[in-house]
């Protein structure tokens, strides 16, 4: 048995390790599925906070992915193409600095959460996954349509947006961004798991009667964490449109929800590093799985049955061994 | 739990364990393999296509048509095949890893607009050619055009354009027209509509993936059209076919090619005969190099060749024209050898626009039963030396 | 529009909601009664539509391709039950998820393995084509009505084989209390192989009927998942009479939606935009329906809680 903190530090070196070495080896392709990599973790960790600790299954967590990739992509377009949002009533220009798009992507994400949210959870299991799915699909087929932003064409951003002080188009320097805020997002999950809003959570998770015997605010507490999870995973969706300098309506489909569900699932549900192992390896699989077979994806579902059936936990759990809390 | 269940489980997670270490490990070796950049080829292109799930038909044909001619023509040029999945943003990783990580000089195998969207611009902006076997979105042919985007097909609006043309030949005064909510679909209608001459009975845009028919089949017997024109490509077009030809309705059917193409048409049957569609290519097209290449196509890979085999094999003896002519490092000299479009093309004679899009005649096919085998037959000419609308708005 | 157009319509969309039915038949069984979560529904029903179609190739014959359909989903669905589902019962939702998700992998490459990227060809009886007169002057599609029959048929069936057979009091029990029900004596593990693989071949047969009209392809499962999804849900879970409700309903609302949406807008909007504006927001009405639905009745319509 292993410390899950032993684990967390090797994966974490992992993926710092992985892209130095490539940069070393001068394969800059290998730096860029390591950002990526990095991105869709932490839209899985942001999940992983309403998932795995909350226990509120969203299959529609691509709504909050998508809305942070077109705020990114809507922002952009307009300082690409020097006009302006909005004039009327007041002046909205287009930026392309990621402060600020990093900001509105959170915020338009963590709306969304908040009245997607407020409404779903009026229902429970499987009723609350399927509306959660519907809203997703709801912004997918408007995504689609709209024609005023690409409709399924899609927006194409030409240059990476910039952060002061960073060359953001050299892969290394976007790479150890979007490493940086995956380590922020991850010590600040960390804290609120262990903090009393953390526990009440989980403990509303494990048992709902108990919790509200309490005098715990169930709803309340589990609408913020929705939130919250929302707005993570707005802000990965930023930096995926980032990094593609591209958004489409697919980041909003129900295949993005599911994958970034598979992440945590691969990895380990309520794992804290658990989300960043199931998006590496699923990454490398797709990869490289690629080169044995034009029909790699039989071997790519065979490997996912076999870690279902017999790694229960995940990877982080099946080398963890030790349960987490809830079971 | 039982002693001999947690036994169990300790080896089962032991294993996992080290198979969990062996991936990490294999994954930095493969790391290692540095490929070493190859000296001999004296010309790399990058041909990322759909290979896997809905579209996989589609990018099989381009796929092959591509290196069918490589394998004729093709000494000295290294040819790297990845599959996009359908999926804008793996089209963009492989996008990068060729450029960064392969050194291609050309990129090509593109099925579907938004990714093409998504790759061209910054495959350009990266200072590589980008020939397109197939989709020309109106972005790329106007205002966004780029003297390194080359598109060795049409434009998207051109099939539509033809069909509207035709319309007007064949006597439709009341047409009904339809295609899915999505920009190739507006498109389509506008393109349509910008060469058709008579009334419109109907207008629709259906769900993009829609399978079920039947409230659209039943608009169009109430409204009195003489003719519908439709644009639905892959799985929507088989399901709208069949589903009309089974309504009793009998009006003619117009549309392009997308619908009608060599691999889809067996999974139509019947319900397609007789249906006009417009294609700027055909097999019966009558030079020598078409003969050839669907003798040869058909010989090598079993089934006969569609329109987007022709594109990508039109492609591929492009850039083996261009590359005899001048050296891929030399920018400049390879893309004027490129605009000079100086090959054997199956449709015959091949020429671009200002835009770099294809100035060429459309022509008019009829589905027919050869045989067993369901096929198109040219019947006349839609548009003839026909240019894009957008090429005006390029400023190359 | 005139009325027998909107007669037409909503028959149209009567037929619609049946033919919906019809492929969530099978799921409504396994994820409605037997509360498994199973995303491989649209793989299955892909696999009887490639069967029906090799089938009918092969022989001519299309009652032959339908028994090739449910034959061949049957053995699949076995298998898979045989080999995965039965871990995963006392699992996680979670766990299902994934599993089936691996699952849809696994079988659509193995399909384009065997079959090839290019769609195949499945067409109707000829007994079977052509129109009909219905009163009021309606011509309608025999085939579609066979549809409606068929899929009337299996809502009748699968509600007398939950609700009144002692086979289906031991599923619903199994489901409540799988331990209980083993130590009455039962073996529960052939009886859920058993309903497993008849929710399989129902997804099967729902291909080869619907693929003869529709195309024949890899990845033609995936729509009809998530609307079988939709469906049972805005149903109610667990309920037959829920599913072929929430099925019609949901027909209902996409025709009318698809077909009056840009009228309406028309009136106030000129054309082109109406159309597009129409028809994106049809794109969105089902989903919306369902939101709706759950937001006022959080277990569905006929759900218990």
């Amino acid at each position: 048995m292993i410390r899950e903190r032993y684990i967390n530090a090797v994966i974490l070196a992992l993926m710092v390790i992985i892209p130095i070495a490539a940069l070393w080896m001068d394969e800059p392709f290998t730096i860029t599925l390591a950002t990526k990599a990095v991105i869709l973790a932490l839209a899985a960790v942001g999940l992983n906070l309403a998932l795995g600790q909350g226990g509120l299954v969203s299959f529609g967590h691509a709504a909050y992915f998508g809305v942070g990739g077109y705020a990114m992509g809507i922002l952009a377009s307009h300082a690409q193409n020097y006009t302006p949002l909005m004039e009327v009533p007041f002046l909205i220009e287009g930026t392309n600095q990621m402060p600020v798009i990093w900001l509105v992507a959170v915020v338009a994400s963590a709306l969304l959460a908040l009245v997607i949210g407020a409404l779903s959870l009026r229902t429970s299991g499987v009723y609350f996954i399927m509306v959660t799915l519907a809203f997703g699909q709801m912004l997918y087929y408007f995504a689609i349509s709209w024609p005023a932003y690409g409709g399924e064409d899609g927006l194409s951003i030409y240059v990476r947006n910039e952060f002061p002080g960073l060359n953001t188009l050299v892969p290394i320097q976007f790479f150890g961004l979007c490493f940086a805020v995956l380590c922020v997002v991850l010590f600040m999950v960390h804290r609120l798991n262990q903090s009393p809003f953390g526990l009440a959570l989980m403990g509303a998770h494990q048992n709902e009667e108990r919790a509200r015997t309490v005098g715990i605010n169930v709803t309340r507490l589990r609408l913020v964490a929705f939130v919250i999870s929302g707005a993570i995973t707005g802000l990965a969706g930023a930096l995926f449109a980032d990094l593609n300098r591209f958004v489409s309506p697919v980041m909003f489909d129900w295949h993005t929800s599911g994958q970034i569900m598979i992440f945590i699932i691969l990895g380990g549900v309520a794992r804290l590093c658990g989300p960043l192992a199931g998006a590496s390896l699923y990454i490398i699989l797709e990869h490289y799985l690629g080169g044995l077979s034009e029909y790699w994806q039989i071997y790519l579902g065979l490997i996912l049955l076999f870690v279902v059936l017999f790694a229960k936990g995940g990877i982080v759990g099946g080398l963890a061994r030790k349960e987490v809390r809830h079971g | 739990m039982c002693p001999e269940t947690q036994d169990r489980e300790n080896t089962m997670f032991t294993t996992l364990r080290w198979s969990a270490l062996g991936v990490a490990t294999a994954a930095a070796m493969s790391l290692a393999g540095v490929a070493a950049a190859d000296g001999h080829a004296k010309l790399k292109v990058g041909l990322i296509t759909t290979l896997t799930g809905g579209g996989a038909g589609i990018g099989a044909d381009i796929r092959d048509g591509f290196m069918l001619a490589m394998k004729q023509g093709g000494e000295g040029i290294e040819v790297v095949v990845e599959d996009d999945q359908r999926k804008p943003d793996i089209a963009v990783q492989l996008a990068d890893k060729m450029i960064q990580s392969e050194k291609v000089d050309i990129l090509t195998g593109i099925i579907w607009s938004n990714l093409a969207l998504a790759v061209v611009p910054s495959t350009t902006a990266q200072g590589k050619f980008y020939l397109s076997p197939n989709a020309g979105p109106t972005q790329l042919a106007g205002r966004g055009c780029h003297e390194n985007y080359f598109n060795v097909a049409w434009q998207n609006d051109n099939l539509h354009e033809a069909a509207g043309a035709h319309a007007n030949t064949a006597g439709f005064k009341n047409a009904f027209i339809l295609a899915p909510n999505y920009p190739a679909g507006q498109d389509a209608l506008k393109g349509f509509k910008r060469m058709y001459e008579g009334e419109l009975a109907g207008e629709l845009y259906t769900k993009l993936g829609q399978t079920d028919y039947a409230a659209e089949i039943a608009q169009i017997r109430a409204s009195g059209a003489d003719g519908i024109f439709f644009f639905l490509p892959g799985g929507m077009g088989i399901s709208f076919l069949k589903q009309y030809a089974d309504s009793g309705i009998d009006l003619p059917v117009v549309g392009p090619a997308f619908s009608f193409d060599q691999g889809i048409l067996q999974a139509v049957g019947d319900a397609a005969l007789g249906v006009q569609n417009t294609s700027q290519w055909s097999k019966d097209i009558d030079n020598a190099t078409n003969k050839a290449f669907v003798a040869d196509f058909a010989a090598a890979y079993g089934r006969l060749p569609s329109l987007y085999a022709s594109q990508s094999f039109d492609t591929a003896n492009l850039i083996i024209s261009a590359a005899a002519k001048a050296d891929v490092k030399d920018q400049d000299a390879f893309r004027d050898a490129l605009r000079a479009a100086d090959f054997n093309s199956t449709r015959g004679d091949f020429k671009f626009g200002n835009n770099q899009h294809p100035i060429q005649d459309i022509y008019v096919r009829e589905v027919i039963k050869e045989g067993d085998i369901f096929t198109n037959k040219i019947i006349g000419t839609g548009l003839t030396d026909h240019q894009d609308v957008y090429a005006a708005d390029c400023k190359l | 529009m005139s009325t027998i157009l909107l007669i037409e319509q909503i028959l149209n969309g009567l037929q619609f909601g049946v033919m919906l039915f019809l492929m969530a038949a099978g799921l409504t069984l396994i994820f409605g009664v037997m509360g498994l979560i199973n995303l491989a529904h649209g793989a299955l029903y892909m696999v009887g539509a490639f069967a029906a179609a090799s089938m009918a190739a092969w022989s001519g014959s299309f009652t032959l391709a339908l028994i090739a359909a449910l034959v061949a989903a049957a053995m699949f669905g076995a298998l898979i039950e045989l080999t995965v589902i039965r871990r995963l019962y006392k699992r996680d939702h979670l766990d299902q998820v994934l599993a089936t998700f691996a699952l849809i992998l696994v079988f659509s490459e193995a399909t384009r393995w065997v079959f090839g990227s290019f769609p195949l060809f499945l067409d109707m009886p000829d007994a079977l084509s052509g129109t009909v007169m219905l009163p009021g002057g309606i011509e309608y599609s025999k085939y579609r009505l066979t549809i409606i029959i068929i899929g009337l048929l299996v809502a009748l069936g699968l509600f007398l084989l939950i609700a009144r057979t002692r086979v289906g009091m031991r599923i619903r029990a199994g489901e409540n209390d799988r331990e209980m029900i083993g130590a009455l004596g039962v073996d529960i593990s052939i009886l859920y192989t058993m309903v497993f693989a008849l929710g399989a071949a129902l997804a099967g047969l729902s291909g080869a009927l619907v693929g003869a009209i529709q195309s024949v392809e890899v990845g033609m499962g995936e729509p009809v998942l998530i609307l079988a999804f939709v469906v049972i849900v805005i149903g109610g879970i667990g309920s037959i009479k829920g599913a072929l409700a929430g099925a019609i309903l949901v027909g209902l609302t996409d025709t009318l939606g698809r077909t009056l949406l840009p009228v309406l807008f028309s009136t106030f909007m000129d054309a082109s935009a109406a159309t597009t504006i129409g028809s994106a927001l049809a794109s969105m009405l089902i989903y919306i329906l369902m939101a709706g639905v759950l937001i006022f009745k959080p277990t569905g319509l006929f759900g218990s809680a």
